[in-house]
């Protein structure tokens, strides 16, 4: 089966300096895939230029084995579920709201729309009573759940999510996990998830990709990055990671 | 007149005007205003008002509906909208028209032996001379109502006797008297410094001094000697005495009325019913009933020997402060309207920066600086504007513009970058992601800058009497014209009281328009 995304030789500069070399990258269907790497490497650019925050300066993305022209991007973008670390809730909107956001601008059936919201408080273990918050009432575990839920309302063929348990405490981290994994089995979900976390890119990726200032350093699972680093850079990252476990 | 109540905007407003015609503002002639009614014009003192009102009720006797414009201003403002058709006819003095209108800058002045018949013949001629050139602008003059106001230098009588001064020359040898003078007075051709120059005078005090609060400085003792007009009800009022103008420096000032030629010739023969009919004594008492009753069309009515009439011109308190109050919620509210239909957008446009962006912030902020009575008196002369609620408007909006412009702007500038790139991730067109999401966002900061604009409004509208469009600002310029404050207040509390409650309305729209998840 063909890849649900494919990058070709993208690259993208700011002010003249790269964030991204040209680079070839494809995401597979049905699996999550996680970029990893240090600040400023360039796992984030890559997920904006996927929704088309930014356009590549060269290179070609397609999706779906088409590629988008650009009176079909908010289309595109329908297709495509994003989370980021802060949620990126409306705070004029309740979380319900929140949630419904786009199936009622785009004139979805309310009931269908409802029972959805009940089938996703369900998998994403947000309790139904906390519907009618706004977020500032909502912990920030709560947060991303909803969050996590407007992302998948239109069961989007793509979830990407940008460091989407960075800003929370290790025991809700932890959980949410957990739930992530569980989340992304059940549905069958192509997941492209960026984090900085080597232990939650085990956890929760088939494959990892590691990225290095602009560039993929290696791809692989985290047996084979352990086992047969591509670079020095490679052992030292893990290094780097692993040595707060050995303490 | 000569002179207007605030000789220091009468001099910014023509300065400014002048400089308008040069950008050939002036091509504007009476067919916008179409003139079912004749519209007598005032300038903003005493006399004018009471003369408007007898022009007014003298029309309306011979059966020619009139309406009364009280107050428009100085001469400047009065001869501009007379010569555009804006208004009909206006009370004025020949001094005036030959020292301002007409600009007779080379006018010799006599040596004090050769006065008499010679000088009549002169003044007839010049006369002649002056309906001439008046005609060519389509304006034409009555012969005199039947006194001169001219200028005059006052004093209070104990300090003029303690002095032995009864003449202008006699100043000459107390150079430490404290002199306060009108503005006007101290920058026009036939004022202050050409008098000093004639009478040799040294004054070592001299200082500006609003006409009215003139009165009040020369009664307690803080200034000396004052300008004052030859039929002011004060010199009579505080016992004051006119110093005899014996090398014959002030011009005469006959009061006449200005009309357009272009008036039918019955509204011309009955304003020429007026000529001879008022002499000094008359208009002394006049002016002095006006000023005590704070009435115009009472003291008008006295000239018809009908003092009974008062009655039914004199308006209830309560009545007039509806009055006044409504029609200051009109001006202020509607130019708010203005503001906000014009300000979100050009806000939002801001918002996204650039070029463009920086024009708008820049343009709306410029206007803000500009002072309110420069910008009314920089749309006066424009066709459509002239001497209307409708200059008020634009003016008012145009200064709620900024806080609207500038609070839009900086509110959707500051939605945080996620929640900008959640929006378009989600993939809202970008009309909706405005209206569903980032308008609501900066609803607190948009509303902030809309209740800014509302109070300014209703607190510069006052200033929409300057140009006879009503409102608050009547009674406290008339009351500031009568030196009075009990009349000021009338104008200046509502007001205040009008802010207050506009910021408290604009408190709990908050609680409406500005979503509840912005609020906790």
């Amino acid at each position: 089966m063909s890849a649900l995304v494919q990058l070709t030789e993208v690259s993208k500069k700011y002010a003249g300096a790269f964030a991204l070399h040209p680079t070839s990258l494809s995401i597979e269907r049905g699996k999550t895939t996680v970029l990893i790497g240090p600040s400023g490497c360039g796992k984030s650019t890559s997920l904006r230029l996927i929704i088309r925050l930014i356009e590549p300066d060269s290179g070609t993305i397609e999706f779906d084995g088409a590629k988008i022209s650009p009176d079909k991007i908010d289309i595109l973008r329908r297709r495509i579920g994003y989370v980021i670390q802060e949620g990126g809730l409306f705070p004029h909107l309740t979380a319900r709201a929140n949630v419904l956001l786009m199936a009622r601008h785009l004139g979805k059936p309310e009931s269908e729309s409802r029972q959805r919201l009940v089938d996703l408080c369900v998998l994403t273990r947000f309790s139904e009573n906390l519907l009618g918050r706004y977020p500032v009432e909502l912990s920030g575990g709560q947060r991303q759940r909803v969050s996590l839920m407007r992302a998948l309302m239109l069961s989007p063929e793509l979830l990407l999510l940008d460091e989407p348990l960075g800003a929370l405490d290790p025991l809700v981290r932890a959980a949410l996990q957990k739930d992530l994994k569980e989340i992304f089995a059940r549905l069958q979900q192509t997941a492209l998830l960026v984090t900085h976390d080597l232990a939650e890119a085990a956890y929760l990726g088939h494959e990892i990709v590691l990225m290095n200032e602009g560039r993929i350093v290696q791809r692989g699972s985290i047996v084979d990055l352990r086992e047969t680093p591509a670079t020095s850079f490679v052992t030292e990252f893990i290094n780097a990671q692993r040595s707060l476990a050995v303490i | 007149m000569k002179r207007i109540w605030n000789p220091g905007i009468h001099e910014f407003c023509r300065r400014i005007l002048f400089f308008s015609w040069f950008l050939g503002f002036q091509i504007f002639n009476s067919s916008a205003f179409p003139a079912e009614k004749i519209v007598i014009g005032s300038k903003k003192f005493t006399e004018s008002y009471v003369l408007g009102e007898i022009a007014k009720r003298t029309l309306n006797d011979a059966g020619i509906p009139a309406d009364h414009r009280q107050g428009m201003g100085g001469t400047i403002i009065l001869w501009e909208a007379l010569r555009t058709g804006q208004i009909d006819a206006y009370p004025e003095y020949t001094g005036t028209i030959a020292e301002e209108i007409l600009k007779n800058r080379q006018r010799s002045r006599r040596e004090p032996s050769d006065v008499d018949e010679e000088e009549q013949v002169n003044q007839s001629a010049s006369l002649e001379k002056m309906r001439e050139a008046l005609a060519k602008s389509g304006v034409g003059m009555t012969a005199s109502l039947g006194f001169n106001n001219s200028y005059a230098l006052v004093m209070r009588r104990d300090k003029a006797q303690g002095l032995d001064l009864h003449k202008i020359s006699d100043l000459r040898n107390h150079p430490e008297l404290k002199i306060g003078l009108t503005h006007e007075f101290l920058d026009r051709q036939d004022g202050w410094r050409p008098l000093v120059a004639r009478y040799q005078l040294n004054p070592r005090n001299v200082i500006g001094i609003d006409h009215a609060l003139g009165y009040a400085a020369l009664k307690n003792g803080s200034i000396d000697v004052k300008d004052a007009y030859s039929t002011d009800a004060k010199i009579a009022q505080y016992d004051l005495v006119t110093l005899e103008d014996d090398l014959q420096f002030f011009p005469r000032y006959d009061a006449i009325f200005l009309y357009r030629l272009a008036l039918p010739g019955s509204t011309i023969a009955a304003l020429r019913k007026l000529e001879g009919t008022i002499n000094e004594q008359k208009m002394i008492r006049l002016n002095a009933t006006a000023e005590r009753t704070k009435d115009y069309a009472r003291a008008a009515s006295l000239y018809f020997g009908d003092a009974a009439r008062s009655t039914i011109a004199g308006e209830s308190f309560s009545h007039k402060l509806v009055r006044w109050t409504s029609r200051h919620l009109q001006l202020a509210g509607f130019s708010l309207l203005l503001s906000v239909i014009v300000g979100v957008p050009l806000g939002i446009w801001a918002s996204r920066g650039g070029a463009i962006g920086q024009v708008i912030l820049g343009f709306t902020g410029v206007v803000q600086t500009i002072p309110s009575l420069a910008l009314l008196a920089l749309l006066v002369p424009l066709p459509f504007f002239g001497i209307s609620a409708r200059t008020a408007i634009a003016a008012l909006f145009l200064y709620g513009l900024l806080p609207i412009v500038r609070n839009t702007a900086t509110g959707l500038q500051d939605i945080p970058r996620s929640l900008r790139e959640s929006a378009i991730a989600l993939g809202l067109e970008p009309g909706a992601r405005l209206r569903k999401i980032f308008l609501p966002i900066a609803s607190r900061s948009i509303l902030g800058g809309i209740k800014t604009s509302a109070v300014i409004n209703v607190g510069t509208a006052t200033l929409a009497a300057l140009i006879g469009a009503g409102g608050l600002g009547e009674p406290i310029l008339s009351g500031l014209n009568l030196n009075d404050h009990v009349t000021i207040l009338q104008g200046a509390i509502p007001a205040a009281v009008l802010a207050l409650l506009v910021q408290g309305l604009f408190d709990l729209l908050d609680r409406v328009l500005i979503p509840k998840g912005l609020r906790l």
